[in-house]
């Protein structure tokens, strides 16, 4: 069974750390990915920019209707995710809006990827 | 992380927004101060025992407040109360208080705490200090360091401004959409002022510095996570950024400027990069274009460039042109010609840059620029004049550096 690891905080207070303090954040969390790397357990890690980078799509509408800022509604929950490849933003967007044609209702916040390790998962 | 760093952090985090709460209840800057240092004591007895609160933000606001009723009831035969107004609707419960703070006035508290720094009769290093002591919540002592003045003269330059814009009266109902814009410009151009305050810094004292563009970054975020459709102000959180991932290549081990054609690239920041550029794409969207949008959309060019060769100054001195139209300035137009000198060669770029001699022939750049166009020009007697003048303009031991090669490049070439 694959597990999905979802990481909350408080942007603020995380945003708030000094250079120091997060690089000792990550060197820790860097030995426990070692680990798991080293079983064939981690797959892609991903740490995402601030929610002040994100646009959200809300696709309820038709066309779906482009906003700036994250996902804020709390009627809907987190159902998937998909890392895309893109030149910038449009390109982001054209792509979503594909996805969103294939499946409308709710929304797809997009928000770049500040750090990414594709992980190798051996069955 | 310790108990007391992640109480630290939060304390520091939801500051800026209890900060503008508290004084939206008590409209009085001290007395606002005094409610969220009581809270935070509060906090550092509780947090440890209890564990944090569900919404530490609500929890310092909630617990200021009344502490701060408490402290005026005790010294209710001793001073003056408040007005009666302002204290009226301090009996209201928790739940009422989460509200209002998720509500949609909420985001104007934090502008409105912000623009009372902006007082316009406040100097530009007022307004910026009374930021970092206000809503940043430095200490007058980190504050004082960064302006590299005595501690005392920070203290009293801070009180002679909160004096000032505790007199100033503002409104403290809902602003209007056109109100609401102005505080919003006044606030952005603040910050860029604090930004640059760290970005001007020369070799030695940047280190000591760069905090204060941490800050403006800062203030940045939290302005974008209020208003998220604010196309400038997405311009001004990029072109900060942009700018600040280039910090650790800007200076080589002397201190002296590495100018960006000659900067190791591998030393830009690229995680703030990527968030400059996300930035800079989404307010592009808008089709609102300003002055900081375009300085940002600049700054991107430069950071997409993998090196100087690859930079597409074509493109950037359209920008430039762009942003004379939003903002006429001589200076704007010197930049333009630096980049014009790249795609036009440095004759046409000195026809842009002679007729702006009656308004920057006292500035430090025009005459390192005109002396540069003139030395590729091969105009080695003028250049020589331009740079002379440049190094007695220069305002940095670094810029004096800078021009001093120069200079001792063509008099060792003058020599042979």
């Amino acid at each position: 069974m694959l597990y999905a690891v979802l990481c909350y905080h408080s942007e603020a207070v995380v945003g708030g750390w000094s250079k120091a303090e997060d690089d000792a954040v990550m060197e820790k969390l860097e030995a426990v990915q070692e680990k798991l790397a080293a079983e064939g357990r981690l797959g892609p890690v991903a740490r995402l920019l601030p929610t002040s980078a994100a646009t959200t799509l809300r696709k309820d509408s038709d066309p779906p209707l482009i906003l700036d800022g994250p996902f804020a509604e709390t009627k809907e929950q987190l159902l998937g995710f998909y890392i895309l490849d893109c030149q910038n933003l449009e390109d982001a967007l054209e792509a979503a809006q594909e996805l969103a044609a294939a499946n409308p209702g709710g929304a797809y916040e997009l928000r770049p990827v500040g750090l990414f390790r594709q992980g190798v998962l051996t069955p | 992380m310790s108990d007391l760093a992640w109480i630290d952090a939060a304390l520091g985090a939801a500051r800026p927004q209890a900060m503008a709460a508290l004084l939206r209840y008590f409209r009085d800057l001290d007395f606002a101060e005094e409610a969220f240092q009581e809270a935070c004591l509060r906090a550092l007895k509780a947090w440890p025992k209890n564990g944090p609160p569900r919404d530490p933000t609500a929890w310092l606001v909630f617990v200021g407040r009344n502490a701060a009723v408490d402290t005026v009831r005790r010294r209710a035969r001793e001073v003056e109360l408040p007005d009666e107004v302002a204290l009226s609707d301090l009996g209201d419960a928790e739940a009422d208080l989460a509200e209002r703070l998720d509500g949609g006035d909420y985001r104007d508290d934090v502008l409105r705490l912000l623009f009372i720094c902006c007082h316009p009769d406040l100097p530009d290093t007022q307004q910026i200090a009374l930021a970092l002591r206000i809503v940043c919540g430095l200490s007058v002592r980190e504050i004082a360091r960064a302006f590299l003045v005595g501690e005392s003269a920070m203290e009293q330059r801070i009180t002679r401004a909160k004096a000032k814009v505790a007199k100033a009266d503002v409104p403290f109902g809902a602003p209007g959409a056109v109100e609401r814009a102005e505080r919003l410009a006044s606030v952005a151009a603040m910050i860029y002022l604090l930004f640059n305050e760290g970005y001007s810094a020369s070799g030695g004292e940047a280190p000591v510095r760069a905090g204060l563009c941490d800050e403006a970054i800062r203030l940045a975020r939290l302005l974008l996570r209020l208003f998220p459709a604010e196309p400038e102000i997405m311009g001004l959180a990029a072109l900060m950024l942009l700018q600040h991932a280039r910090a650790g290549a800007r200076f080589d081990e002397e201190g002296a400027v590495v100018l960006l054609e000659d900067q190791d690239r591998t030393l830009w920041n690229g995680k703030m990069i990527a968030e400059g550029l996300a930035l800079i794409d989404k307010a592009m969207r808008h089709r609102r274009p300003g002055p900081y949008q375009i300085q940002a959309a600049i700054a991107a060019l430069h950071a997409r460039a993998p090196r100087p060769e690859d930079t597409d100054w074509r493109e950037i001195a359209g920008l430039y042109q762009a942003l004379e139209r939003h903002m006429p300035s001589p200076v704007v137009t010197l930049n333009r010609a630096v980049a014009v000198s790249k795609t036009e060669g440095p004759a046409v770029a000195l026809d842009l840059v002679e007729p702006l001699a009656d308004r920057l022939s006292a500035y430090f750049h025009f005459q390192g620029v005109r002396g540069w166009l003139l030395l590729q020009l091969d105009r080695k007697a003028e250049a020589r004049e331009a740079f002379d003048r440049a190094i007695a303009l220069a305002h940095t031991p670094a810029e004096a550096a800078h021009i001093r090669m120069h200079l001792d490049r063509l008099s060792a070439e003058g020599a042979d």
